[in-house]
Parts: C-alpha cells; sequence; structure tokens
C-alpha cells in the first residue's frame, strides 16, 4: 500500500459494545493509531483475543482477527505466528484472560520469547462475568464472591513475566494516548515477546481503582514515565527523581533539585533495576520499564528449518524406513 | 519343537526386566524377520515405570511377535516359544504358553532373591511348574559376560549386552543372517566402537551357543515360510511411524506445511518423535505446554494456513475438548489423534482399550459434532491421516482420529504405497459471487458446506472468527435466536454430508448375508479377522464412526445377528443402536491386552450354538 494509512482505516464497521465510559475506547483508538503510524499493513496484522471484555478487540480492528477461547490467545497466537513469522500477530487479554485461566500460556510465551505483542488490559476484575475479584484485585476488594474482601496476594504482572524470562515490559495508563503510543510503537518494534500492562479503569465494577496515579491534575507527582537514557525525574517541575538506595536496595525518592547527581539514569536492559521500579509504590513507572532483546522463537524454530518449513523432499524419500524388501510376482 | 521342523507361524515372546533391553531386542528381531519375506505382527507390552523395581512382576517388559506364512494379523494366542530372563519374567508368561513350548531361561538369574522377588516359594525350575514345556536353562549372564569379557567393559556395560546374546541365540534358532542387526549396531554405535563390538561379539556368541548341540539339545532350528503377499515392495512399520508418514504425505498432497503441535503423554509420544525428524518434508512439530495449548497452537497453525494436526490420549485429549469446539465454530480444519489407553484417569497409560469412541463422538459440551475415524492396522495409519486431512480441509472441520497404544508399538510387513495413487487434496475455492471479505469467508460449499480457507496476509479479504455465534451469511457475531437453529443444524448437517465422500461400506470376508456378523473397529481387526476367517463368520470392520457409511443399515439388516468385540464396555455397541437402531450383541474386553482369536472363535461358536 502506497498511501499513509490513518487510524480510520484501522476501524471496522461493527458497533463497539464496551459499556459508555469504558477505558477500552481509549486504547482501541490508541491502537488504531499506532498502527497508522508505525505504517502496518492490515492483511499483515493478526489481532487474537482470549475470553473477557478485552477479548472483543479483533472485532473493532480492521485485520485479521480471531476471538478464541478463554485464557488461550497465547497458544493460539503461537501457532499463527509460527505458522507465518511474517505477521505482526497481537494478543489482547487481560488480568482474569492472561493471569488466571491463561497464566500457564503467558509463562511460556515469555520464556519462548515468541514474537507475539501481548495487551494486557488490567483491571483488577473481572468485568465480563460481573465483577468478581481476579487475579491482580487487591487485598480486601469487596466483590459478588468476596464479600469479606479478597484474602489472596494479588499477582504482579511485570514481576511474572521478568520471573518468566520475558524481554519486554512496558506500562500505560488507558487514557494516557502520547505514553500508550510511545509503549505501544516500541512493543510492536520489539522482536520478541512483548508485554504492555494498561491500566484500565473499569467504570461499572472497578471504578477508579487507579485514579491515586491517573488522576490528571496530580499525574505528574504520581507518575514516573521513563525513558532510556534519560534520568528518572518527575514532579511539577521535574524537581523529584529516583535514588538507589544502597542501604535498604530499594529505590527512593528524592529532591533533584538538591542532589541531581544521585538520580539514576533509566537503563531499560537492567532486570534488576526494572523490578525495583515493577514494585515502586509511587510514583507508579510507567514506559519500557525493561526491554532486553534476544533471539524470538521463531528465528530459533526456522533456523532449525532452512527452508522455511517448505517441502525439500517427498515422503516417497523417507517412506522406504531403514530396509526394504521386495515380493515379486 | 522338533528338529529342523518347517512350520507355518509360530510365536515368540521375549521377557525380562524393564531395563534388560527387550523392546530393542524384539524389534531387531522383527526387522531381521521382516527381511526374509515372513509375514508378522508384533505385540510391546511394557510397564508404566521406566525402571520399574528389578526382578518383580510388575516390571516385567515384553515383546511378543507372531510370524509365519501369513496371514498374520495378530501377535499370537500363545507362544511358542519364550525366553525369559528372570523368574519374574518366566511367571507372568508361563500362563500364556502352548504345551510344549519352548522356555529358555536365563539360569544365572534364578537367584533365591529373585525367585522371592517373583513370588516363587519354590525354584519352578525344579518344582514341576515346567513339566509341560521344553526347559533350556542357559547361563544367558555368564555367558554373554564371558564372550565380551576381551573388551574391557565394567560388569553392568558388559550385562547390557545379554539382549543380544539372546537375539544371537533367536538368530540361530530362526536360520536368521547376521547382516541386519550387525547393520543396526553399527549405524547406532558408531561413536561407541567398544560397546559396538561387544554387542556384535554378544550377538555371535549367543548363535555359536545355538550351533553347539551338546550344550543345547532341545534347540533346533525353525524354518519359517516366507509369505506370499501381493508384489510389491515391503517394510515393517509401527502405527506410529505410518501415521507420521501419513501425515507427512497429506501435507505434500495439499501442498501446505504441517505444524504438530503436542504435549508429551502415553502411548501418543512416539509420533512426535517420528514427526520431529520430518523437517525436510515441511513438517514442524511444537512442544506445547500443556494439552490445551497443544490444540490451541494447532488451530492458531491452522488459521495460519498450515495444516494443524495434534495428538494425545484420552486424558490428554480430554483436555482438548474445549478448543475443538473453538476450531467446530471457527470452520477451521484440525487433525486430532488418540492414542487410546486404558481408563478412566491415568489408568493404563502403556495398555491398550478402545476407550474414547464415546469421547470422540459424543464427549462434548453443546451439540459439536466432529467426524471420528479409525485405523484398523499399524499401516493403515498412514491412510487414515491422509484421510483425515482431507476430510478437514474439505469441510473445514476438526476431525478426530482413533488408534491406541498397541497400534503405536506394534509392527507389521507393510507394502509401501504409491504416493500418486492418491488424489491431491484440495482447499475450498474462493466464491466469485460475494465481494465483502466477512461474507466471502464464510461463503460455504454446497455439498460439503465447507467453507474457503481464508488465512491471514491476504489482502483485501480481512475479516473476523470466533467462537461466538456468528450470523449464517455475514459470519458476524449473532444471538439470533433463528439463526442459531440454522447454525446448529449445518453443523450437523456438514458432518453428515462426510457420509456423501467417504467409501461404502465393505465386508472384509465372509457371506454377504447369514446368521451372524461380527462388527469391529480400530485394531481388533487383527484378531477379528482371524477369528472370522476360522469360522468362516461374516466379518465387517469400520474406519468411519461418524458419520457410519450410508449404506451400513443396509449391509448389517441382512444379518440375524451382530456380535461387536471391543476392547471397552460395548461403546460401537451403543453407537450402532444409536445411529442405526441396532440390535448388537456386545463381546467386551478391558484387561488391557488385546483380544485372543481364541476368545473371538469361542464367543462366535457359542452365539453360533444359541442361534442354531
Amino acid at each position: 500500500m502506497s498511501e499513509k494509512l490513518t487510524a480510520k482505516d484501522f476501524t471496522t464497521s461493527q458497533e463497539v459494545r464496551w459499556c459508555p465510559g469504558c477505558g477500552d475506547y481509549a486504547i482501541l483508538k490508541s491502537v488504531s493509531k499506532t498502527l497508522a503510524d508505525v505504517g502496518a499493513s492490515p492483511e499483515q496484522t493478526a489481532f487474537v483475543s482470549g475470553i473477557g471484555c478485552a477479548a472483543r478487540f479483533p472485532y473493532y480492528i480492521e485485520s485479521y482477527g480471531f476471538h478464541t477461547i478463554h485464557g488461550r490467545a497465547p497458544a493460539v497466537a503461537t501457532g499463527l505466528k509460527l505458522a507465518n513469522p511474517e505477521l505482526d500477530v497481537w494478543v489482547v487479554t487481560g488480568d482474569g484472560d492472561g493471569l488466571s485461566i491463561g497464566g500457564n500460556h503467558l509463562l511460556h510465551a515469555f520464556r519462548r520469547n515468541i514474537g507475539l505483542k501481548i495487551l494486557l488490559f488490567n483491571n483488577e476484575i473481572y468485568g465480563l462475568t460481573k465483577g468478581q475479584y481476579s487475579p491482580t484485585s487487591r487485598v480486601g476488594t469487596t466483590s459478588p464472591s468476596s464479600p469479606g474482601g479478597s484474602i489472596e496476594t494479588p499477582v504482579s504482572p511485570g514481576q511474572f513475566a521478568l520471573g518468566a524470562g520475558a524481554r519486554f515490559f512496558a506500562r500505560g495508563i488507558d487514557t494516557d494516548k502520547v505514553g500508550m503510543s510511545h509503549v505501544l510503537q516500541k512493543a510492536h518494534a520489539f522482536v520478541g515477546t512483548s508485554l504492555v500492562e494498561i491500566f484500565q479503569n473499569c467504570i461499572v465494577y472497578n471504578e477508579d481503582v487507579f485514579a491515586s496515579f491517573t488522576e490528571r491534575k496530580n499525574a505528574a507527582n504520581t507518575q514516573l514515565h521513563v525513558r532510556h537514557g534519560e534520568p528518572m525525574l518527575f514532579g511539577d517541575d521535574s524537581d523529584k527523581g529516583i535514588r538507589f538506595n544502597a542501604d535498604t536496595w530499594t529505590l527512593e525518592v528524592i529532591d533533584a533539585t538538591k542532589t541531581p547527581d544521585d538520580v539514576l539514569v533509566h537503563d531499560e536492559t537492567n532486570a534488576v533495576l526494572a523490578r525495583q521500579l515493577i514494585d515502586l509504590p509511587s510514583p507508579v513507572a510507567l514506559g519500557v520499564i525493561y526491554r532486553q532483546p534476544s533471539v524470538s522463537f521463531e528465528e530459533a524454530f526456522y533456523a532449525q528449518h532452512p527452508s522455511s518449513m517448505r517441502r525439500m523432499k517427498s515422503v516417497k524419500d523417507f517412506i522406504r524406513g531403514p530396509s526394504s524388501w521386495t515380493v515379486d510376482a | 519343537m522338533n528338529k529342523n521342523k518347517d512350520v507355518d507361524s509360530i510365536v515368540v515372546r521375549l521377557a525380562g526386566d524393564s531395563g534388560d533391553g527387550i523392546q530393542l531386542m524384539g524389534s531387531q528381531f522383527a526387522v531381521s524377520t521382516a527381511l526374509t519375506g515372513a509375514d508378522f505382527a508384533t505385540f510391546p507390552d511394557y510397564p508404566a515405570e521406566i525402571r520399574a523395581p528389578v526382578g518383580t512382576t510388575f516390571g516385567v517388559s515384553a515383546y511378543q511377535i507372531n510370524l509365519g506364512g501369513g496371514p498374520i494379523t495378530t501377535p499370537g494366542d500363545a507362544p511358542d516359544v519364550l525366553v525369559a530372563f528372570n523368574p519374574a519374567a518366566l511367571k507372568v508368561s508361563l500362563p500364556m504358553l502352548h504345551k510344549g513350548a519352548l522356555v529358555i531361561v536365563n539360569n544365572d538369574a534364578f537367584t533365591a532373591r529373585n525367585l522371592a522377588k517373583a513370588g516363587y516359594d519354590t525354584d519352578p525350575r525344579k518344582s514341576g511348574v515346567l513339566a509341560d514345556f521344553q526347559v533350556v536353562d542357559a547361563d544367558i549372564s555368564h555367558l554373554n559376560l564371558e564372550s565380551v569379557k576381551e573388551f574391557g567393559l565394567s560388569k553392568s556395560e558388559g550385562s547390557r549386552c545379554k539382549n543380544f546374546w539372546a537375539l544371537g541365540l533367536l538368530l540361530w534358532m530362526f536360520d536368521r543372517g547376521f547382516d541386519p542387526v550387525e547393520n543396526w549396531l553399527k549405524r547406532r554405535l558408531a561413536g561407541k566402537p567398544t560397546l559396538r563390538d561387544a554387542n556384535i561379539k554378544a550377538l555371535h556368541a549367543g548363535h555359536a551357543y545355538g550351533e553347539t548341540a551338546e550344550l543345547a539339545a532341545s534347540l533346533s532350528q525353525v524354518q519359517i515360510p516366507a509369505a506370499r503377499p501381493e508384489p510389491g515392495e515391503y517394510r515393517s512399520i509401527t502405527g506410529a511411524e505410518a501415521m507420521a508418514l501419513g501425515i507427512a504425505a497429506a501435507g505434500e498432497l495439499a501442498d501446505r506445511p504441517v505444524l504438530f503441535c503436542s504435549y508429551p503423554i502415553t502411548p501418543a509420544s512416539p509420533l512426535l518423535h517420528r514427526l520431529s525428524h520430518l523437517s525436510e518434508l515441511g513438517v514442524g512439530t511444537f512442544q506445547a505446554e500443556d494439552e490445551i495449548a497443544a490444540i490451541s497452537a494447532a488451530i492458531g497453525a491452522s488459521y495460519g494456513g498450515m495444516i494443524g494436526v495434534t495428538s494425545s490420549s484420552g486424558p490428554g485429549i480430554a483436555l482438548k475438548t474445549e478448543a475443538m469446539g473453538l476450531a467446530v465454530s471457527a470452520e477451521l480444519p484440525l487433525v486430532i489423534v488418540n492414542w487410546q489407553r486404558g481408563g478412566p484417569s491415568t489408568g493404563l497409560p502403556t495398555k491398550t482399550e478402545q476407550s474414547d469412541l464415546y469421547q470422540a463422538v459424543y464427549g462434548r459440551n453443546a451439540d459439536t459434532p466432529i467426524p471420528v475415524l479409525s485405523a484398523a492396522t499399524s499401516g493403515e495409519c498412514f491412510e487414515m491421516a491422509i484421510e483425515a486431512v482431507r476430510i478437514a480441509i474439505r469441510h473445514m472441520t476438526p476431525v478426530i482420529l482413533l488408534a491406541d497404544g498397541y497400534l503405536s508399538n506394534a509392527a507389521e510387513p507393510w507394502r509401501i504405497p504409491d504416493l500418486a495413487s492418491f488424489p491431491p487434496i484440495e482447499a475450498n475455492p474462493l466464491p466469485e459471487s460475494e465481494e465483502n471479505p466477512q461474507r466471502k469467508a464464510f461463503t460455504r460449499d454446497a455439498k460439503s458446506f465447507g467453507r474457503p480457507w481464508i488465512t491471514p496476509g491476504i489482502p483485501d479479504l480481512m475479516h473476523r472468527l470466533g467462537g461466538l455465534e456468528k450470523d449464517i451469511e455475514s459470519g458476524h457475531i449473532s444471538y439470533d435466536p433463528a439463526n442459531h437453529q440454522s447454525m446448529t443444524d449445518l453443523r450437523s448437517a456438514k458432518v453428515q454430508s462426510v457420509a456423501n465422500f467417504i467409501p461404502e461400506q465393505k465386508l472384509e470376508s465372509g457371506p454377504d448375508s447369514g446368521d451372524l456378523v461380527v462388527v469391529g473397529w480400530g485394531s481388533t481387526y487383527g484378531p477379528i479377522y482371524q477369528a472370522t476367517r476360522e469360522t468362516g463368520v461374516s466379518f465387517v470392520h469400520l474406519r468411519h464412526l461418524n458419520p457410519l457409511p450410508g449404506n451400513l443399515r443396509e449391509l448389517l439388516g441382512r444379518f440375524d445377528r451382530i456380535l461387536v468385540p471391543e476392547m471397552n464396555t460395548g461403546q460401537l455397541a451403543t453407537l450402532l443402536r444409536d445411529k442405526l437402531g441396532a440390535s448388537p450383541v456386545s463381546f467386551e474386553k478391558v484387561t488391557g491386552q488385546p483380544f485372543l482369536i481364541s476368545e473371538l472363535v469361542e464367543k462366535i461358536g457359542s452365539l453360533r450354538g444359541e442361534l442354531s
């Protein structure tokens, strides 16, 4: 295609059926825009999803789309990527779909480093099944299935991913167009499995669960947008910074105007730093937190199938086995 | 057995500890047999434990082979020759033997400790339990170690040659040459010349033992006539080997790569191993993290335009069930191979059973029909794999292909087919009448109800598919009540339409009407074939189980009674009642062992007695 496509070209005629005000609308816009911005081709793009509110995504993107079964999207997408490694394969999942019923498949996608761009819409709740607590819900979350409050420790998507061997982890906020555009472009460009955790606001069952850091009026003080090679500064006048405290082995906030030399410079290849950033309670780290490229699963797979899975020989060449004999008429 | 006897067929059973190399010895003996032109059938029978406790009865690994002028279709009811490497192997095998059978025991293993482990209070060689047999007690362990002494191996390394020592003895008994075994050893142990030479030496030493008359007076050379099968080129093949080649052949006939996605499970894993060596044939293998991921990745591969195939055994197939429904809903081609084993639950992983016919035909949530095929013999796995892929692509549906643990491992001579005799496998063409890509993707063939196979990467045909109910024409999500009825009817009609493409059911043998017909499916083919041949009763063997062949009702209607022997509690009998309104007599066996011919002959006899 010679003409530059726009976000509109990646939009289907399907009526979008998320709740009015759902964070998914903003994510859909950011994804469509990113696809146009990176020059993606609709026919070379496939969206694969599991089950949940987020899983409706493929119906709304003008590309190939496959709405599969609960938790299995990474496995289906793995088969698709192996069958056609030229495709841009996106997986859309949620905290229930990806980290509960499908946790095993995410784990193995990460360790294999298969070329999937996984968007994990984290709203810390089961939306489609009407509001039960999810594997990312905080302790004490009251819900129809936890009237006394959830007693389970939530899983951290970032820690899970890095623990499983993921080589790309980024974070964004559904309504933050600039931040989302940045992480989606980086995720798109990554060769291997890229995981983007998107803080998604479920306005019906878990409204404002992320409000403490997503409220625009105080965003400068509650969000840390990390960029590789740049000092980790935040605050209204970039007056605060992040320092590594060697005594406690933790990150801490400092007054960057007083000790600017202490401010850490973000190194996206540093897994130890990434783990600290993932756990930082405030400010919440956003952007590409970890990125350490390695050979992708499909590259390794095709290296063992140098013919690109084309037939080099006929079954006739193999059918005789180690030895055969002839019976004459 | 008499000296230099000519016999029509003979059954040999090798038995020992699971670490004794029995399976290797058996398969090498099978290859030697094959090369002489004799017909044969084998039955590897081994425990679920990789190395079960030494010397115990439950740790006994056995390999039975029936060889002769043929046609040989079963591994034989009762062994004529037993090689028992220890008391436990003797104890387990003794009840199976023919009276007068030749029993070769490894003297060295009959220690007080091993006798106790096998549960013998007294030494069976002295207690009289072997009175009906010809016994040769050879010091196999000792003689083997002596023969390889010059190689300076450790005792355990040296001991491991004893299967080749015993194989040498068998080669002498059956007048076989050394070449096939030696060539195999040279290839296999190319990097370990000392072990290679030691095993070859042991092989020759065992052979020499047979030749030395005064040491082995009871042994005699047995001449097996060559079979007189159809002219052509033959090889020895197991079901796993034939299935692997068939899957690769289907890819070649469809001119598409195959992605085989599987999770290790007994007895399905040999297929994964075989296919992983066929990358030059456009076959890729993906070892998934679990059974669900395996079928899901296969579905993803099919979505991407490769032929997606997955394989497992009953418990794993159960896990794949939900994803099968997705393939049905998305109308994607997929082949699911089930190597059935004894159940329920983990059951008998290494023992065979026709356990999963209900699961295949009926075992899914909702109205989710899937075509079901089954292979009768090891060699037939080849053509049934091609047939399964053909149906999957023509009708755009998952297909279940039933095999079992017996077929996976059992070897038989196989007439190598001419690939050119199989028609190409063609996907449905794109409908030109339709412009809208979403509608185009779901415009179905009028006869097969198969839709075109449109895969990501093709320009201007972007569409969405999934597991939600979709509009019968546009393919968009639809919750419309009448549409769901139409789609349910369509899925049913699609699977029924397979019956219009498959061959009419034929009689395998026997008169085309009469008092009794025996109906089988799957690996019971061999014993039923022999039993019906012996009794002159008609025999029908089913390869298509869902849908059943269109003429089956009429064919079975020509007989007064229908006998259905099955290694389950009557699953095909239920299916015939359900689909045809037939009233079959069920003959069940769920011991984890194949039917004996004699059991079937007896059953047929008693049923005929009732009839007359």
